[in-house]
């Protein structure tokens, strides 16, 4: 997992669990390189199981969710699994409204999205 | 507007990078907080922001060092207001894809301008399509 700069992989028994290192997830470079290292997990490291947990993450643009689509597309398309948790008040409404809440299956905390997975 | 006074005003214009529309943005962050915004609204005023100056810089001028964006912001205790104008062709906002479709819902696209839609008290958008003019009441007392 050496060499990633916008997020911290540990695996978990069978999920990784990914967190982010940018408090505010906007810059579009920054962006990028986050979506690279995201699907870096799927593609590469063929992980199944992923956990994205967005505690201490205080805002992201469309462009930031965007990127979270193209990995859920990749991680199914591998015949994985992606779940969110952690999500702040503010952020959650943001998924709601798009209703993105629909599309990822969201959990509360850490455990819980790990838990979900099932295994 | 019908706000009596503004607290904070900043009229610019400025170039069609990125990181030129975040230093605005946080100007505009800043005044925000010092003017005792937080919480949901704070986050609603954001969110807005930053969508509509990546609309303007990125979609608009496609980022073009000729071209710059006008920026304008009123900030009073109780309303925000914004207007961003690009020197882009310009976009009609009710041509876009409604991105909780079930069909779009996973596409990349229209979700910024819907965010706009939903996150601010009223939106607007010149003829042309490269004007947004947007404002905020607060919900909020703190």
């Amino acid at each position: 997992m050496a060499g990633k700069r916008r997020v911290v992989v540990n695996d978990i028994g069978e999920v990784s669990v990914v967190r982010f290192i940018d408090r505010k997830i906007v810059d579009s470079a920054n962006i990028e390189e986050m979506g690279e290292e995201l699907f870096t997990v799927v593609e590469k490291d063929k992980r199944k199981f992923i956990l994205l947990n967005f505690d201490g993450v205080e805002f992201l643009s469309s462009a930031a969710l965007n990127k979270l689509i193209l990995l859920d597309r990749k991680a199914k398309a591998a015949g994985g699994k992606l779940k969110l948790c952690g999500l702040r008040a503010e952020i959650m409404e943001v998924f709601t409204i798009t209703r993105l809440d629909k599309v990822f299956q969201i959990k509360k905390t850490e455990a819980d999205g790990i838990e979900a997975f099932g295994l | 507007m019908s706000e009596p006074q503004w607290n904070w005003v900043l009229e610019e214009s400025i170039p069609s990078s990125l990181d030129a529309g975040h230093r605005t943005i946080d100007q505009l962050l800043s005044a925000l907080t010092q003017w005792g915004w937080d919480g949901r609204d704070f986050f609603h005023v954001q969110m807005a922001i930053e969508e509509a100056m990546v609309n303007a810089i990125k979609h608009g001028n496609k980022e073009s060092p000729e071209k710059s964006v006008s920026v304008s912001f009123r900030l009073g205790t109780h309303a925000v207001w914004i207007q961003l104008t690009d020197q882009g062709e310009g976009f009609n906002p009710y041509a876009l894809p409604d991105p909780t479709d079930e069909d779009h819902v996973d596409q990349p696209h229209g979700r910024g301008v819907m965010l706009i839609r939903e996150l601010m008290t009223s939106v607007a958008y010149n003829d042309r399509g490269n004007q947004v003019t947007m404002h905020k009441i607060r919900s909020s007392e703190n």
